[in-house]
Parts: C-alpha cells; structure tokens; sequence
C-alpha cells in the first residue's frame, strides 16, 4: 500500500500527519480555557446566570476537546523517540529539558486542576472553583510558550556548542529559551488560538440567533466573541508581519519559499498574490504580482533588492510549492477574519448585531477557518525550515532513526485508521454538542438533578438520540 | 564528578516518576480492564466517576517519564524507544482509545457499548505493552554506535510476555483494590471477591519473573547472589510476604484502605528489585547511568526546576485527590 516511500517519507508524514491533528485542539482548548476563566469570573462578579449557563455548556466541549489534546499529545511526547531517535540524542540535550519543563510546569497544572474545574464547584466553592478553572487556563498558556521555545529554537538556534559525538549542547539557556524568532512566534500563535476560539463561539452563537435571536446565551457569546475578533485581528496581522520580517533575517530561504521568489530582484521585488510555483523551470506560472509590493513588505522600501532562490543551491531548498500555497491560504484567511470583524463592529454600532441574518451566516460559515489558517500557518513555517530539523545544523535526513520502511508505513497505517476514527466521533459528538441550544443543555441539567447525576463533565444524556438527528 | 552526581540524582528522579506512574496509573488502567467483569450500567458508571477526576494528571507521569528521559538521558531515550517501536506505538494507541473513552461513553447512548470496549481494550492493550516493553528492557538493548542495533522482533520473547501478563494482572489487583476503597454495596463487594484471584495471580507472576530474572544474565546472577545484595534478596521476599498477607487479611476483613495500601506496596517492591538488578544502568546490558546522561548544563538547569516544581506538583495533586477523596456515591452530582 505504502510501498516506493522511504522510512524518512514515511516518518516524516507519520508527524505531520499526527502533530496536524494534535494541533487542533490545543489551538481551541488554549483559548477556550481562557473563555471559561473570563465566563466564570464574570459569573462570579455579576451574579448573572447567562454566564454560568454559558459557563457550563462550553466546559462540556471543553472536556471532550481536552480529552483529545491530551491523548493525541502523549503520542507526540513519544514519537521522537520512535521515528527520529538520532534527533533525539543529538538535540535532546536542548530540546529535551525544555520540554521537560512543558510537562513540569504546564501539563500537570492542566490535569491536576482540571478534575476541580469540571467537577469540583460544589465540593471546593466558588473561590477555589475559580482559581482551578484559571490554572488550567494558565497551563495551556505556559505549555504553548515552552512547546514554541523548542520550535523557535529548531527554526533559529543559538546557544549551543557542540561535543565531540555531535550533541549539541546547551552553553547560555537564555539564549537558547529566548531564540530569534521566538517572541514573535509565541505571540503570533496565542492570538492564533484566541482567533480560533472566537470564530467557533461565535459561530454557534450565530448558529443558535439563527434559530433563536431573543435567547440571552446566544447573544452574550455572539458579542464577545465579536469583539475579540475585531480586537485581536488587526493585531494578528501587525504580529504576522512583524514574524515575518524576523524569518527574512533569519531563514530568508523560507521566506523566499513563501514570497514564491525564484529570481533575485536587484531593484524592488513584486508580491506575487496568485500563481502555480513551477518547480521544473524554477518559476511562478500565471503570477499576478503587484510590482515592488514584496520589498515594500518586507523592507519597508519600494527599491530594496532581494535575493531569490537562484542564490540557493538545490540541496537547501525546501519544497515551494507546499510552502507558496500554505501561506496564502493562510494570509487570505486572516483577512477574511478581518473582514467578519469590521462587519461585526459595523452592525454592532448600528445596533443591528442581534438582527443580522446575513452576518450571522458569515460567522457560521467562518467558524471553522481558524483551525485551517493555524494548520497552513504551521505547515509554512514547518515545510519552510525543510531540509533541516534544526536549522542549518542538521538535516532531516540525518535525524531518523535506524528503522525500516514497512515498520513506519505499519504504525502510520494504524495512526491514520485510528485518529479517523477516534476523532471523527470526538469531532461528532463536538459538533452536536454545539447543535444544541444553551437552553436546551441547562434544562436537561435541570432533570439530572434528579435520581442519577454522573461525575463525567458531560453527563449521561437521559434520552435517546433519535435516529439519525442531532 | 559533580556531573555523575547529578546524573545519578536524574536516574533517581526518573525512577521515581515512573514508579509514580505505574502505581497511579496502575489502578486506573485496572479499573479499565476490570470493565467487563460487570455488566450493570450503574456499576460502571460509578466505577469510571471513581478516576474521572484523576486519570489525566495519573497520565502525565508516563509524558514525564518520557520526556524526561528526553531531557537527561537523550541517548537511553534514542535507543529504547526505536527498540520498542511496537509495544510503545501500541500503548500509545490504546491510550488513545481508553483515554477518549472517559468523555465519549456519556455523549452518545447507541454507542455506549462501543466505548466501554474502547475504555477495556484500550486499557489492556496498554497494560500489556507496558510489562512487555518492562521485560525487553530487563532482557537487554543491543547497542551500537549510538543506536538501537537490534531486529524488530527482538522485544518480544517468552519472558517479555510473561512481564506483560504480569503488569496485566498486577494493574487489575491495584485496580479491584482502588475500587474496593472508593465504592460501596454490591459492586464493593463484587471488586473485593475480584481482588482475591488478581491478587494470588500477580504474586505468582511475581515469583516467576524474579525466578527467571537472575538466570538472564549473569550479572543479574551475581548481583541477587553475592554480597550485599545477597541480604536484599533474602529480605525482599519476606517483605513481599508481609505485604500479600496484609492483602489478602485485609480483604477477609473487610477492610477498604489495607488492601489497596498492600498492593501499592507489592508494586514499590518489584520496582526497587528491578532497580537494583539495573544499577548502573539505565539500558542494559549497555549504557551505563553516566553514559547516557545529557551535558551538565542539560542535567542542572532541568534540576532547578524540578526541584521546585516537583514538591508542588505533588501538593496539588495531593490536594486533587483530597477533594475527591471518600467513597463515590451513585446519586451525588458534580455539577
């Protein structure tokens, strides 16, 4: 089935394949967690009921979404072990306490305040209750900056030294912690998983409008996830370029990957916005540029010379295309975001944001783009840092581990049967979940209060779905 | 020298939290494979709302134990896993099917069933290639240049196997045992009958793999048979004695803590006998403690944090478990 792929081929989509869909539900279960923290502080302050109903219908996504991260996590945690052991001993001397820290100061926090957060409001008060739900939020932050560290520093290494079995080893922490295109990366995925989480709410809370536009809940989560689209877009985008002119300086090849510039341009580079990279004959086929654009981005001069992929032997250049095409469809839905943010902002000061059918569409629509743009996004920046997993120092290629080709193509086949399957119904139950209205879920609440009450988060549903419905 | 201290400080730490693992998520994979042994709704229910609450911070040790291995001893962790690429790539998927289990099974009804078989296999699945992975390790990694040099089958022999029933059946007495503690009624005593056969059976896996173990190695031979471990050998059976005795008293007595205690402590045992068959080594027959360490600046500034966040882990993982603590009524609600 997977014969003519080699076991580098063959690990390497192994972790794309699996760390794509790990990636999923840490982007909405970072800003989720912060969702949940801002819904109960603000239940606690106002004593408003919207907000703990709103509280609890999402802690119920929330735990399956967790759940997912948390086992598709453990398979990362081991899977460089497996596949790219000669990784793991030269580079683990760095990565490897880094990660050690994730786990230390971020993953225990997460589940050992988790079980308070989702079952605990009664047994521990609403105090500690609160201080539960904000270290789990607090967690899922920490483990993004730790896990961005370990990118950062495989994109844009500094720090180390070398013994004389080819580790590297770490000489200054701090520069290795705090490496180049670290800041900008971190902050450029935060917003991305706030991004991601404020066009999911807000897309059930234009889902339910649709049906319902007097319910409270669906207003209230409609609105904030409103604002925080127009709030943190704009700056999404200023952070976007910002990482941008970092990788310029310090992987230029990546950039010129994603600006798909073949030739050097001695007098003002275009920005090509559409074309088919044509490997071949080393060209963009069909470009539509606007001329000097690119220089102007990235240099902040009409005139500015860039070098292009002409100055790069074969050998260090990673595939375009992937790369080309990944970032558009990254930069296109950032500003498709922006666009439902202006909208938003637009019917909200005509006092028309509950009485907007159309916009409402948009956002159901748009619920689903932040978790593509955050994959394009990673698929740019990991693509682009190919043929190396650490930067410049070593290859890709030189990373494997010494297995074989069907052992590789046997646990892939396992992992994609398995993670179809096993998320496809996560996935399922998520969307049906959300299906839903608010008041729905709190009225069956309201009859589990009765003879049988479960310490699942989402408790056993009393009736059965009806066949083939929600 | 400073950095062979710290790497034996490291190896000692690692120990710990993969003995922290393996008693914590011992019992919460058992409770998984002790699944089918009932059939009642109510019983399972209650038997998955005892670890609902703890299960993923149980977890997070194997991710620490894995990951730290990463940080300190880079190439013990770039020789073992690709050595158990099969049993490890099993487990994580059994981890998979039994950790999403414990959200799914209350989100649908028709498939209910299915996920309960999901929450069992998976655990089992799990335990298994946990005692296998345990007895290649013991068994001996081929090394060369760095590398796992071995074939893709040498993990699995009959002594491996043997280690994997092993776990198995030690998992379901930790996991009967933890039940017999956090239930009440019918399905306690249920759990307590169980815990009876599990516990007999792990002690007589117990006994067959400290039998073999010496007889794999000679150096196993002469550590279990020459001075001083000798002393340890002749002490550790009377200890293991004491503990299944205290076991099986405790069930006859109805007692809820004792027989979990005990089988706790039949566990702590086994490990310090393996860890002392081990010493020096962290991969026998051969990488050495001091071989695979990281560089001390790798082993240092992981330490510092380690020693300030480990204690607190341990306190609000304690806390956790103080908030959840007592018996699981069917009818309290936790929301």
């Amino acid at each position: 089935m997977l014969d003519g792929f080699s076991a580098e081929m063959l690990a390497r989509v192994q972790f794309a394949f699996t760390i794509s869909f790990h990636i999923i539900f840490p982007a909405f279960s970072i800003g989720l967690a912060s969702f949940l923290a801002v819904l109960n502080a603000r239940w606690i302050w106002t004593r408003d009921e919207t907000f703990l109903v709103l509280f609890n219908y999402w802690k119920k996504i929330f735990a399956v979404a967790f759940g997912m991260g948390v086992v598709s996590g453990i398979v990362m945690s081991y899977q460089f072990g497996t596949n790219w052991a000669v990784f793991s001993d030269k580079a683990g001397p760095v990565v490897g306490p880094l990660m050690a820290y994730e786990v230390l100061s971020a993953f225990f926090l997460e589940a050992g305040f988790l079980g308070i957060m989702l079952f605990g409001r009664e047994r521990v008060g609403e105090g500690l209750h609160m201080f539960a739900t904000g270290m789990v939020a607090f967690g899922t932050l920490l483990s993004a900056t730790w896990i961005l560290s370990v990118n950062s520093w495989m994109q844009t290494p500094q720090g180390h030294g070398m013994n004389d079995v080819g580790q590297f080893i770490p000489l200054d922490w701090w520069l290795i912690v705090f490496s180049p295109s670290f800041p900008f990366r971190l902050v450029h995925m935060v917003l991305a998983a706030f991004l991601t989480t404020a066009l999911v709410v807000g897309a059930v809370g234009a889902l339910h409008l649709l049906r319902d536009r007097l319910d409270m809940a669906s207003r209230r989560m409609f609105s904030m996830a409103m604002w925080m689209l127009i709030l943190v877009t704009p700056l999404q985008i200023v952070a976007g370029d910002f990482h941008g002119i970092n990788t310029l300086e310090h992987q230029p090849v990546k950039v010129m990957a994603m600006e798909g510039h073949y030739d050097s341009h001695e007098n003002g580079a275009p920005l090509i916005l559409f074309g088919i990279p044509n490997a071949k004959e080393k060209r963009i086929d069909y470009s539509l540029e606007i001329p000097k654009l690119s220089s102007l981005i990235l240099k902040h001069d009409l005139n500015a010379p860039l070098a292009g992929l002409d100055t790069v032997p074969d050998d260090e250049e990673p595939p375009v295309a992937v790369v080309f095409f990944s970032f558009r469809v990254m930069v296109g839905l950032g500003f498709a975001m922006l666009g439902l943010g202006l909208w938003g902002i637009i019917a909200r000061f005509r006092g028309r944001l509950f009485a907007a059918p159309m916009l409402w569409r948009a956002s159901v629509v748009m619920g689903p783009m932040g978790f593509v743009a955050v994959l394009a996004g990673w698929i740019t920046t990991e693509v682009g840092r190919q043929p190396y997993t650490v930067y410049g120092l070593l290859r890709t290629s030189d990373s494997l581990s010494p297995i074989e080709a069907p052992a590789v193509a046997a646990s892939l086949i396992a992992f994609i049967i398995v993670y179809f399957f096993v998320f496809g119904a996560g996935t399922f139950y998520i969307l049906r979940m959300m299906g839903k209205s608010v008041q729905t879920v709190s009225a069956e609440k309201m009859r589990q209060e009765g003879p049988l009450r479960t310490a699942s988060a989402t408790p056993a549903t009393q009736h059965a779905a009806p066949k083939g419905g929600r | 020298m400073l950095g062979l201290e710290l790497s034996f400080i490291w190896a000692g730490i690692i120990a710990l939290s993969v003995l922290i693992y393996v008693i914590l998520d011992g019992f919460d994979l058992g409770v998984g494979i002790l699944f089918p042994l009932t059939k009642d709704e109510n019983e399972r229910n209650v038997m998955m709302n005892s670890i609902a609450p703890i299960w993923d911070g149980n977890e997070t040790w194997l991710v620490l134990g894995g990951g730290g291995l990463f940080a300190v001893f880079p190439l013990a962790y770039a020789v073992v896993m690709p050595a158990l690429y099969m049993p490890i790539t099993l487990m994580l998927l059994g981890l998979v099917f039994r950790g999403v289990a414990f959200e799914y099974r209350w989100r649908t009804t028709r498939w209910k069933r299915l996920w309960d078989m999901s929450f069992f296999g998976g655990s089992l699945v799990a335990a298994l290639c946990q005692g296998i992975a345990l007895g290649a390790l013991v068994q001996g990694i081929e090394v060369e240049n760095r590398a796992y040099a071995g074939g893709w089958w040498d993990w699995l022999t009959p002594f491996s196997v043997l280690t994997g029933i092993a776990v198995t059946v030690g998992y379901a007495m930790l996991g009967a045992t933890w039940l017999n503690m956090k239930l009440e009624g019918r399905i306690q005593r249920h759990m307590r009958r169980l815990a009876w056969p599990f516990g007999l059976a792990t002690l007589v896996f117990m006994g067959l793999v400290s039998l073999m173990t010496p007889f794999l190695d000679d150096v196993y031979f002469e550590r279990w048979f020459t001075f001083p471990f000798a002393l340890f050998s002749a002490i550790v059976p009377l200890l293991v004695a004491a503990c299944a005795f205290g076991l099986l008293r405790g069930l006859q007595r109805q007692r809820d803590i004792q027989p979990f205690l005990c089988a706790l402590s039949l566990f702590v045992l086994g490990f310090i006998g393996i860890g002392i068959s081990f010493y020096p080594h962290i991969v026998p027959p051969s990488l050495t403690i001091a071989e695979a360490a990281a560089p001390d600046s790798s082993l240092a500034f992981t330490l510092v944090g380690t020693l300030i966040l480990l204690p607190m882990i341990l306190a609000y993982t304690g806390y956790a478990y103080w908030v959840f603590r007592g018996k699981i009524n069917p009818d309290e609600g936790y929301h």
